[in-house]
């Protein structure tokens, strides 16, 4: 089964939460793969001790153009829709703008010449650790400068191994594509969110995506005690599980700080963690793989 | 002066730093470039004086009256968008990247590719000037072009209205939406935040501004949250040069602001945290 920690707002607690989740399946001798699929800003592999087993590239292709046979007829340009190709016929100019280039490969189709060659170009890495011998972590982990981490979450995802029973996939904020390229693999997504304005408001966004992806989906509110009830009164009028309460708690932002698993701290706080997914396996463990 | 506001780690605190920004000054042009998840608009509530829909790009649909089943389009596709279900081409709309390659091969003309068209772009006024904001559509994607436009609305607005300063509260992340906010902009603040999570995220973010060559200085916002962690990155900062225009205390008005919707600027300007705000946005635009 797979279980996505997600939330439209950034910070309101994912990486804690799947750090924790994580932490306590281990604790009770489960079966459990971490995958930390937020690539642009990956901090999950830090909270534990890891060693590195593998680590390889995510590539794309992109065009490179034979100057001798190109003729300049501008069909390649014409075939790309993401702007990387920029020609001027009238000085015999041509020039792949890299990092526009989504890889496609239709410019490639388009050359009648076998003037467009391509080469790889890395996105990225996807590294897997081992804790204790035994459990899988996976990182995805985005080159500086790219533009998207969709390729690289979708190889990261591709890395679990299927001998473990549940992976957790720690997803990146917002909505658009690398939200959905995640909770797209999920079984099950849990939104974390805070009791603010401005949670309540990208919680609303990140349920009415999962909705149309016909996804499963509760909710966590962190930081319960700071702002207002309007994020409570939402998901009661939405039918809206409420999976668990985590009140706002200095020492518990203090040691998260220092790069602590709370869970391994604090025992109750693992227990609430493991009771909930525990439910939440028994719920909607046997739809999946 | 265009000045954006951003941090590679979510939730540091990059959109209450932007709406006191905006209320510090008389008349600003603010521009909420989050649009994956716009929230300042929730504070400032601004008159909708024009939207404009935004084309997020486009999804191949297979005409089925035309299909014929040969799998040109499967074997093209580089996303894994297209595959046989239940023995019929199917698109995977989650997939697909809208790259038109698929549409072009088929030799049956059975590919459409239909446009994206529900997010939008919205410009009006709040109480403190002008502001401008995106919202992209749940799903839809080619956020970073949307910064653009948003980006665009507001140059155009602020020279309409001889506005000097122009406020770009950004996204989280350091991907294109992030990249789009920074391009070319006069100053970044980057927020940060003392934890092991929020220092990682930060090396990564003063990277990419460094690759763009941009006068950046940074904010340990809830630094007394772990002072240890805080002084650690401030001597950081200070070995790679980066100036730390100063340090946030941890404080619940902030939230309590936001309930109320208002900056905590506006909320009590004689909170230590306020005055602090007020000091380093006038060393930003000194």
């Amino acid at each position: 089964m797979k279980i996505a920690i997600a939330s439209g707002k950034g910070g309101t607690g994912k990486t804690f939460v799947a750090t924790n989740i994580f932490y306590a399946l281990l604790k009770n001798n489960h079966s459990v793969v971490l995958v930390d699929c937020d690539a642009e800003a990956p901090d999950s592999i830090g909270f534990f001790r890891t060693k590195i087993e593998n680590s390889f590239d995510v590539v794309q292709k992109v065009p490179v153009i034979d100057l001798n046979s190109c003729t300049y007829c501008s069909k390649c340009k014409d075939y790309c829709n993401y702007n990387a190709i920029f020609i001027l016929p009238s000085i015999k100019f041509i020039q792949v703008i890299e990092e526009l280039c989504h890889g496609c490969g239709a410019c490639s189709v388009a050359c009648t010449f076998g003037a467009i060659k391509e080469k790889p170009v890395s996105l990225g890495k996807v590294n897997t650790y081992i804790l204790n011998g035994k459990y899988q972590l996976i990182e995805a982990c985005m080159n500086i400068g790219v533009m998207s981490p969709v390729q690289i979450i979708k190889a990261a995802i591709k890395e679990i191994d299927y001998k473990y029973d549940i992976a957790v996939l720690d997803s990146p904020p917002g909505t658009s594509c690398p939200f959905i390229h995640t909770t797209a693999a999920a079984d099950f997504v849990i939104l974390v969110t805070e009791p603010t304005p401005f949670g309540l408001s990208d919680l609303k966004q990140s349920v009415e995506t999962l909705k149309e992806m016909n996804k499963k989906y509760g909710v966590i509110i962190n930081r319960a005690g700071l702002g207002n009830n309007d994020v409570y009164k939402y998901i009661e009028n939405e039918n809206i599980p409420l999976l668990l309460e985590i009140p706002f708690d200095k020492e518990i932002a203090a040691l998260y700080s220092a790069g602590i698993i709370v869970s391994e701290y604090y025992s109750e706080i693992r227990k609430k963690f493991y009771e909930m997914i525990k439910k939440i396996m028994e719920q909607y463990g046997n739809c999946g793989d | 002066m265009e000045i954006a506001v951003i941090s590679g780690k979510g939730g540091t605190g990059k959109s209450c730093i932007s709406a006191a920004f905006a209320t510090i000054e008389k008349n600003v042009m603010l521009a909420d470039c989050d649009v994956d998840a716009a929230n300042l608009y929730l504070i400032f509530n601004p008159s909708n004086e024009y939207q404009e829909p935004y084309i997020a790009g486009h999804k191949a649909v297979i005409n089925y009256e035309k299909c014929t089943n040969c799998g040109l389009c499967i074997d093209h596709c580089r996303f894994d968008a297209i595959f046989y279900h239940n023995s019929k081409v199917t698109v995977s709309e989650i997939s697909c990247d809208g790259c038109f390659l698929c549409s072009r091969v088929c030799p049956e003309n059975a590919v459409d590719m239909l446009q994206k068209s529900k997010s939008r772009m919205y410009a009006g006024s709040f109480r403190n000037g002008k502001m401008v904001y995106g919202r992209l559509a749940p799903g839809e994607e080619n956020s970073g072009k949307l910064v653009n436009i948003v980006r665009r609305k507001a140059k155009q607005i602020a020279k309409d209205n001889n506005l000097d300063f122009i406020i770009l509260d950004g996204p989280p992340g350091i991907g294109c939406p992030v990249i789009s906010t920074i391009t070319g902009v006069d100053k970044v603040v980057v927020v940060t935040e003392p934890s092991v999570s929020g220092y990682r995220d930060l090396q990564r973010t003063l990277e990419i501004v460094k690759k763009f060559d941009l006068d950046c200085s940074v904010i340990i916002n809830k630094y007394d949250l772990n002072e240890e962690m805080s002084v650690f990155i401030n001597d950081k900062c200070k070995e790679f040069n980066i100036p730390v225009a100063g340090c946030l205390p941890f404080d619940v008005n902030v939230v309590d602001a936001v309930v109320q919707c208002k900056s905590i600027v506006e909320w009590n300007s004689e909170l230590v945290i306020s005055k602090k705000l007020i000091n380093i946005w006038n060393n930003i635009i000194s």
